[in-house]
C-alpha cells in the first residue's frame, strides 16, 4: 500500500515536471499553431545553465533556478525575434524542418561544449533523502518539485484568467486580426509568451536533471513526451495539458515499476489511440486553422 | 472534349523521357564503374535515394508530412534480416520483395490512422508508430537481438549466381538495379491518372473530393506503396550490410530523410536521388571536418534551407544550368523549379 502511494507521488511529481517543461509548448504548438520540435532544447539550456552555476561557480541551487529560467527565456526571445517569427506563417513542413535543425544544432553544440556524458547537479543536503509521511516514503526532492510546480501552475492559471496580459493573450490567440484591430500588439504578446514558455522549460530542465537525466540528447529523448502532453491535453486551457501531464507521469512511473517488461510502448499506444479517438486532444478544441 | 484532350496531351508530354533523365542514369551507371574504391558509400547513396523516393511519394505527391517513415525502413530491414538469418527465404531478390510486402502490409494498416486528422495529428501518429516499433523491437530482443541487433546474417548469392563480395561491388549494382526498376515504377505511377489525382489532393483535398476523387482511398493506396518502397530500401540496407540494429527505426533516420528530400526538392522523383547524393557528400565533408559534431552542421543546413526558402534555393541552383541550356537549346528547354516547391 505504502509503495503504491510512493509510486503515485513519484508519478505526480514526474507529471508536474512534465507540465512545467511542456506548458510553453502548449502555447506555441497549441495556441500559435507552430510545430516547435525544439522545445526540449530550451529545457536543456536551462538545465545546463543551472548545472554550470551550481557545480562550477558554486552557486546555491535555489539561486541558480531563477537564472535557469531567465537564461532560457533570453535565449528564447533572441531566437524568436531573429528566426522563429519569420516562420509563423510558413507550412508545417518548414516549421518541422527548421525546429529539427535547431535540435540537431543544440545537441551537437552542447556535446561540444559540455561533453556527452550525463550531468548531475549538486543538490543541497536538505533536498536529499526521504521523509516519512504517515508511513509513506516521500522523496524530499520530489516534494519540492510538487510544491514549486504546483505554485507555478496556480500562478499561470491566475495570470491567464485574471490579468490584463492573460486576456490579451487569449484574444490574440482566438482571433489575431481582431486583436490587432483592438490595438493589441499581437507579435509582442506572442514573443513575450514564447520567451516565458522557454523560461519555464529552462526551469523544468534544471529541476529535471535529477529525475530525467541531463545529457546532450535530452531534446530528442523527451520531444515525444512534450508533444504528447500538448496534443493529448489540447490547448484551450492550462488544465488540459496539466491533466495530461499528470496522467502521463503517473502512467509512465507506474508502467516502469509494475510492468517493466511492457516498456514505453504502452504510452505510445495510448497516445495514438487518444489521437484517433479525439484528434483535438482529450480536453481541448482544435488548434488547426 | 478539347479540355480533356488538353489535359491528357499535357500529361503525356510531361511523362515523356527527356534527354536529361537519360543522362542522369547514364551518369549514375558511369559513377558505378568509375569509382571502384567508393562502392560502399555509393551503395549508401542509392539506398538513401530509394528511401527518399518513397517519402517523396507521400510528402511531395500526396502532401502527407511524416516524421516516422523510418518505421517502414526498419520493418523492411528486420524482415530481410530475419528471413536470411533463419534461412526462410535464402534468395535475396525474393526476400527483398517479401520484406517490401511486409512493410506494405504495415503501411496499409497504419494508413487508416494517418489519413485521419490534420497535419499535426499525422506528425504525432507517424512519429508514435516509429517509436512504438522501436520499443517493440527492443522489447522482443529474443527475436530482434535487442540493442545488439541481428547478428550473423549471411547473404546467399543473388539469383544463385552473384555472390556479395566484401568490396560491395555486387551490392552496389544490385542496389542500383533495384533502384532503377522501382524508379521506373514510381515514374509510371506519378505520371498516371492516379498520380495526377494525388497532386490534386495535395493541392486541395476538398476540391479533389468535389471533382470525384476518392481522397481517402487514394491516400491509403499511395501510403501503402510508399511503405513498400521504404521496406525495400530497408531490406537493401540489411542485405548489403548484413546487419540490422535498432537504429533503423530511429527518429534521426526519419529526420535525415526529410533533409535529403528537402535538399533535392519535393514533388519530383529526381529530388530524392539528387538530395541523397548531396546529403551524403555533405555528411562526408562534415564528418571529415568535425568527426563528432557533424550533426551541428547538418542542423545548420536545415535551418538555412528553411530560412532562405526552399523554392529560392532551387532557383539559385538552377540559375547557371538554365542559362547554359537556354543558350544551347532555346528557351523552352529550361529546367524549372519542381512543382512541389512552387509557392
Amino acid at each position: 500500500m505504502a509503495s503504491i502511494l510512493t509510486n503515485l507521488f513519484d508519478g505526480v511529481a514526474y507529471g508536474m515536471l512534465l507540465f512545467v517543461l511542456a506548458c510553453g509548448l502548449a502555447v506555441t504548438l497549441g495556441l500559435m499553431n507552430f510545430v516547435n520540435l525544439a522545445h526540449g532544447a530550451f529545457a536543456m539550456a536551462g538545465g545546463y545553465i543551472c548545472a554550470v552555476l551550481v557545480n562550477q561557480s558554486g552557486w546555491p541551487f535555489f539561486a541558480a533556478l531563477p537564472l535557469a529560467f531567465v537564461g532560457s527565456a533570453v535565449i528564447g526571445i533572441a531566437l524568436e525575434r531573429t528566426l522563429y517569427r519569420h516562420l509563423y506563417s510558413r507550412s508545417h513542413l518548414d516549421q518541422v524542418l527548421f525546429s529539427i535543425g535547431l535540435v540537431f544544432m543544440s545537441v551537437a553544440a552542447v556535446d561540444y561544449i559540455m561533453g556527452s556524458s550525463r550531468v548531475f547537479i549538486k543538490l543541497p543536503a536538505a533536498l536529499e533523502g526521504q521523509i516519512d509521511l504517515f508511513g509513506v516514503g516521500i522523496g524530499r526532492y520530489r516534494l519540492m518539485i510538487v510544491a514549486i510546480c504546483g505554485l507555478l501552475t496556480l500562478a499561470l492559471q491566475l495570470i491567464l484568467a485574471k490579468t490584463r496580459f492573460g486576456s490579451r493573450l487569449r484574444a490574440a490567440v482566438d482571433d489575431p486580426r481582431a486583436a490587432i484591430g483592438l490595438g493589441i500588439n499581437v507579435p509582442q504578446v506572442f514573443a513575450f509568451t514564447f520567451a516565458f514558455g522557454c523560461g519555464l522549460a529552462g526551469l523544468g530542465g534544471a529541476l529535471s536533471a535529477e529525475i530525467l537525466g541531463l545529457d546532450p540528447y535530452f531534446p530528442l529523448k523527451f520531444m515525444i513526451y512534450f508533444l504528447i502532453v500538448v496534443t493529448v491535453g489540447g490547448s484551450s486551457s492550462i488544465t488540459g495539458p496539466f491533466l495530461a501531464s499528470l496522467l502521463l507521469g503517473i502512467a509512465d512511473v507506474a508502467g516502469k515499476y509494475y510492468v517493466p517488461k511492457v516498456g514505453p510502448f504502452v504510452i505510445y499506444t495510448v497516445m495514438i489511440v487518444i489521437l484517433l479517438w479525439r484528434p483535438n486532444g482529450l480536453f481541448g478544441r482544435t488548434a488547426a486553422r | 472534349m478539347t479540355a480533356l484532350s488538353d489535359v491528357s496531351t499535357h500529361a503525356m508530354a510531361s511523362a515523356r523521357w527527356r534527354i536529361s533523365e537519360v543522362a542522369f542514369w547514364v551518369l549514375a551507371l558511369a559513377c558505378a564503374f568509375l569509382f571502384p574504391s567508393r562502392y560502399l558509400i555509393m551503395t549508401d547513396i542509392v539506398r538513401l535515394g530509394l528511401f527518399a523516393v518513397s517519402l517523396d511519394l507521400i510528402l511531395g505527391y500526396a502532401g502527407i508530412v511524416s516524421l516516422g517513415h523510418a518505421a517502414f525502413f526498419g520493418v523492411g530491414a528486420y524482415s530481410a534480416g530475419l528471413l536470411a538469418l533463419h534461412g526462410i527465404i535464402n534468395e535475396p531478390v525474393i526476400a527483398l520483395v517479401v520484406a517490401g510486402l511486409v512493410a506494405a502490409v504495415l503501411g496499409f494498416l497504419t494508413s487508416f490512422l494517418v489519413i485521419r486528422g490534420v497535419d499535426l495529428t499525422r506528425l504525432m501518429v507517424t512519429l508514435g508508430i516509429a517509436l512504438l516499433l522501436e520499443a517493440l523491437a527492443e522489447r522482443f530482443s529474443d527475436i530482434t537481438g535487442g540493442t545488439d541487433g541481428l547478428q550473423g546474417i549471411e547473404m546467399q548469392p543473388i539469383l544463385g549466381r552473384f555472390a556479395f563480395d566484401m568490396f560491395g561491388k555486387t551490392g552496389l549494382f544490385y542496389s542500383l538495379i533495384v533502384l532503377f526498376i522501382l524508379f521506373l515504377l514510381a515514374r509510371r505511377v506519378v505520371h498516371s491518372p492516379f498520380g495526377l489525382s494525388l497532386r490534386a489532393i495535395r493541392n486541395n483535398p476538398l476540391r479533389a473530393a468535389a471533382i470525384g476523387i476518392p481522397v481517402n482511398r487514394r491516400l491509403i493506396a499511395v501510403y501503402t506503396l510508399a511503405a513498400f518502397y521504404a521496406g525495400i530500401a530497408g531490406a537493401l540496407f540489411t542485405q548489403t550490410t548484413a546487419l540490422a540494429s535498432l537504429d533503423v527505426f530511429s527518429f534521426e533516420r526519419s529526420a535525415d530523410l526529410m533533409l535529403v528530400l528537402v535538399i533535392g526538392g519535393t514533388g519530383y522523383l529526381y529530388g530524392g536521388l539528387i538530395g541523397a547524393v548531396v546529403f551524403k557528400m555533405l555528411q562526408e565533408l562534415f564528418q571529415s571536418i568535425t568527426p563528432q559534431y557533424w550533426l551541428f552542421w547538418i542542423g545548420l543546413v536545415l535551418v538555412m534551407i528553411v530560412m532562405v526558402g526552399r523554392a529560392r534555393i532551387h532557383r539559385w541552383v538552377l540559375f547557371v544550368p538554365n542559362l547554359i541550356i537556354r543558350q544551347c537549346a532555346g528557351r523552352k528547354a529550361a529546367v524549372t523549379v519542381p512543382e512541389g516547391d512552387a509557392p
